[in-house]
């Protein structure tokens, strides 16, 4: 294995598995049926101990 | 059982595993080619393993903290190359376990410090160093020439080296405690086979006082030698660019 | 009053078990001090003896005569939180705190004239300097880490600490870690590998307490009562995870023997570098940020009275900081004989760290929107929204100092060590002396601290010393890399490097001015938060008038 391979294989297939990790983080933050569990999550720290 | 739980519950479980594979990937690009693209480290002439003193030496600085404030690093900018010399190759460390690169210039580069001032220079530094440079701040080392070095253990440095990887043979463990006698007499009868073992390799009695074997000559044996293994006359700059 | 769990227990098996632990490494440590051919380790010995051995007649002592059972007094939600452990980690936390700074100021001083290194081993800087580092990080921070994420994970969960055991086991095997090291580090033990200086048999030790503390966080995680995780969960988790994964790759290690404190690195020069810087940079990303992230997420919520501003945010700061963190590690390589991929690679990834970063700062300023008037009253308040804003800080400079014609003036010199220390003081400190402010009262069962007015001097004090501290090293250190490469005018270097030396003796002195000014604030603190447990009476909020008498 050449650095060139490595440097190849980093650009495609690396590049677009990290971009896929990223939106799945953003449509689990903004996926709509979690708004109100996050809006609760929000105050958890205000709750009664 | 230390712990009393109830399950092993399916959202914390989750979460460790995300986690766990987020942060490996990084290192798992950036570290594991090191090992085995061949340009990572350049082919040179001269490298050879510490002798035993020499290695006893680099462990009183180790022990010292000198990494703390001297690097062993010289970069491939301008400055660096003006002020200690030809930039430092990954084949000057490839025996260093631990590497010393450090990470401060509190005091100079040692990367090519060898040879670069006279044992005395160095003993009066080590005892005060604002004897010989007033306007330095290192720490006095005074004690290392009035203690004994201890080589009880030298062999088994050299063969636990052996183990993560540096070259020495059956022979140089064996030998270990002989050889670091006779770098420091090159009038003795180990030194013929001392120099076999480790050809080039500077012998003398380095602390001024060839009564003792003290840690000041260990640790003087490994600075004078920093740097000096490589020959740099016949090393190909192209051929090693990455 | 009801509660939600029956009172907590211990068993004889679990007793059982970790007596025969303590045996073990008892006699283990009896071996050592036989068959060691170093004075420093049957020193250590010794210690690991009678901390076994102390280990043991407290787990024997533990319910004994009770039937197992634990004093304990259920909370007003009626659950038997498990505080005891904590209020010994606020100690600890507050004790190491000085150590680390005062160390850190001596330094400062040996730096400034160099006779107080003295001449002698135990008190020359090389071996000062990772006891001030380790006590920092590992001491100081790592105590204020186990008491905030043990409150935080039972309070956000609703259930007491898993084992009765393992969290004291976690406290006492940790400050046992802290011990080895810094007397280590004074009689000569080291690895030389930086904020990973303890050898390998303490590694192995922290590696065996730091599993214990994983278990007991993801135990009482379990025995959650809501299903989502807390964020500040989240950030706690990767913090021990990623620790544990660092700490044992960069310690690998051959030992000399097994009776030896000596051990030679498994990987040797470029390779053993980036596995140090990787370990050392991730150490930053995940000790000293992402923990103290998670306390961020509880305590400045919990203090303004604010929901999290947005919790979506949370969650992708989260992940992205974590993922990216892990990359920049190459930062501290440039120019080096490390491959141009990598530093390329540390370089993009170092940048891209400004955005989750600012990210998560801006989720901790924006969470005091409608609280901002407290900041006027609350001066411990005040601390944490300026370590926030330090963290701001400090997260843009980092990504500066990465991009490589930057790092060539600033790498080697003074402006890395402002660089941290904007960070360590400013952020880390602040925010845990925000986190001990609070937890006193809290845990001590008081209404307020004994003193806000100290706590606004605390404040002042320190924020003096810090801004002497970062202003002196930011000046020192570019004026020292602009010396280094700095030229006449037929090309030869200008300064010869001892010149250099004394151009930063006033640096030196001022910033050592402002490592006392941060130790005298911590002095202040300790005594508040100790008047605050004595129960010496409750602050007047600042502002209002002291009630006639």
């Amino acid at each position: 294995m050449t650095h060139q391979d490595v440097a190849n294989f980093a650009e495609s297939w690396g590049l677009a598995f990290l971009f896929i990790m990223f939106v799945v983080a953003v449509v689990y933050a903004y996926w709509p049926g979690y708004k109100k569990k996050f809006t609760k999550a929000a105050s958890r720290p205000l709750d009664e101990e | 059982m230390l712990f009393k739980y109830e399950n092993l519950e399916k959202n914390s479980i989750i979460l460790v595993i995300g986690i766990l594979i987020v942060v490996a990937i990084g290192g798992i690009v950036e570290i594991a080619p090191l090992f085995y693209l061949e340009n990572t480290i350049e082919k040179v002439q001269g490298m050879r393993p510490y002798t035993p003193l020499e290695l006893a030496g680099r462990n009183i600085y180790v022990r010292e903290g000198c990494y703390l404030c001297h690097s062993q690093m010289i970069r491939s900018t301008r400055g660096d190359v003006e002020r200690y010399g030809h930039y430092s190759l990954a084949a000057e460390s490839m025996y260093d376990h631990p590497f010393q690169w450090g990470s401060e210039r509190t005091g100079p580069d040692l990367a090519r410090v060898g040879k670069k001032y006279s044992d005395s220079w160095h003993q009066e530094h080590m005892h005060n160093p604002r004897d010989v440079v007033p306007e330095s701040i290192m720490p006095a080392y005074p004690f290392l020439a009035k203690t004994d070095l201890d080589y009880r253990n030298i062999a088994a440095d050299l063969r636990a080296n052996k183990e993560v990887g540096v070259p020495y043979t059956a022979d140089d463990i064996k030998y270990a405690v002989a050889d670091l006698k006779a770098q420091l007499d090159p009038d003795s009868d180990g030194y013929d086979a001392f120099i076999k073992r480790y050809p080039k390799a500077q012998a003398r009695d380095f602390d001024g006082n060839p009564k003792k074997i003290s840690e000041l000559d260990a640790l003087v044996a490994y600075l004078q030698m920093l740097g000096t293994l490589v020959d740099f006359s016949i090393y190909n700059d192209a051929a090693n660019s990455r | 009053m009801t509660t939600l769990d029956s009172p907590p227990t211990v068993s004889n098996m679990a007793k059982g078990s970790m007596t025969l632990f303590l045996g073990v490494g008892v006699l283990l440590a009896l071996l050592i001090v036989a068959k060691t051919t170093s004075a420093a380790m049957a020193f250590h010995g010794y210690i690991m003896i009678f901390a076994f051995t102390l280990g043991i007649v407290g787990v024997i002592n533990l319910g004994f005569g009770k039937g197992g059972r634990i004093t304990a007094e259920a909370s007003p939600a009626g659950v038997f939180y498990n505080d005891g452990v904590i209020k010994a980690c606020v100690i600890a936390a507050v004790f190491w705190g000085i150590v680390a700074f005062l160390a850190g100021d001596i330094l400062a001083w040996q730096m400034s004239y160099p006779a107080l290194d003295l001449g002698l081993p135990w008190t020359n800087f090389g071996r000062l300097r990772p006891l001030h580092t380790s006590a920092a990080i590992f001491a100081f921070g790592g105590n204020v880490l186990l008491a905030s994420s043990f409150y935080v994970v039972q309070r956000t969960s609703k259930a007491r600490l898993a084992g009765e055991i393992a969290p004291w086991f976690v406290f006492w095997g940790y400050q046992l870690f802290i011990v080895l090291a810094a007397t280590g580090y004074l009689l000569g033990i080291t690895q030389s590998r930086e904020y990973a200086e303890p050898e390998w048999y303490v590694d192995i030790w922290l590696t065996i307490v730091w599993v214990v503390y994983l278990l007991v966080f993801l135990g009482t995680l379990w025995r959650r009562r809501e299903p989502h995780i807390y964020v500040a969960n989240w950030f706690f988790l990767s913090f021990i995870i990623t620790i544990a994964m660092i700490h044992v790759v960069n310690n690998l290690a051959v030992p000399v023997s097994f009776t030896e404190p000596k051990s030679y690195s498994l990987f040797s020069g470029v390779q053993d570098a980036l596995v140090q810087w990787w370990y050392g940079h991730s150490a930053v990303g995940f000790f000293l940020t992402a923990g103290f992230l998670g306390i961020m997420y509880y305590f400045v919520p919990k203090r303004a009275q604010r929901p999290v501003y947005s919790y979506r945010l949370s969650i992708i700061h989260f992940w992205s900081l974590i993922f990216l963190y892990i990359w920049a590690g190459p930062h501290h390589l440039f120019y080096t004989a490390l491959p141009e991929w990598t530093q390329t690679l540390g370089m993009t990834f170092s940048i891209m760290l400004w955005m989750p970063s600012w990210g998560g700062m801006i989720n901790g300023l924006m969470t005091l929107n409608g609280a901002w008037d407290k900041l006027r009253t609350d001066p411990v308040l005040k601390m944490l929204a300026v370590s926030i804003a330090f963290y701001g800080m400090v997260t843009f400079e980092g990504p500066l100092m990465a991009i490589k014609a930057v790092n060539s003036l600033s790498h080697y010199t003074n402006w890395t060590i402002g660089h941290v220390h904007s960070g360590t003081l400013g952020w880390v400190s602040y925010v845990s002396f925000g986190a001990l402010y609070c937890l006193v009262p809290w845990l001590w069962k008081r209404k307020e601290l004994y003193s806000l007015k100290l706590v606004n001097m605390h404040f002042w004090i320190s924020a003096i010393g810090i801004v002497l501290y970062i202003t002196a090293m930011w000046v020192g250190g570019i004026t020292q890399g602009l010396m280094w490469r700095a030229y006449d005018n037929l090309g030869f270097l200008k300064y010869s490097f001892v010149e250099t030396v004394e151009a930063m003796h006033p640096y030196y002195i001022i910033r050592a001015v402002g490592g006392l000014l941060f130790v005298i604030g911590a002095l202040i603190m300790a005594y508040n938060l100790w008047r605050t447990a004595r129960g010496h009476g409750d602050a007047v909020p600042i502002g209002q008038a002291v009630p006639a008498e």
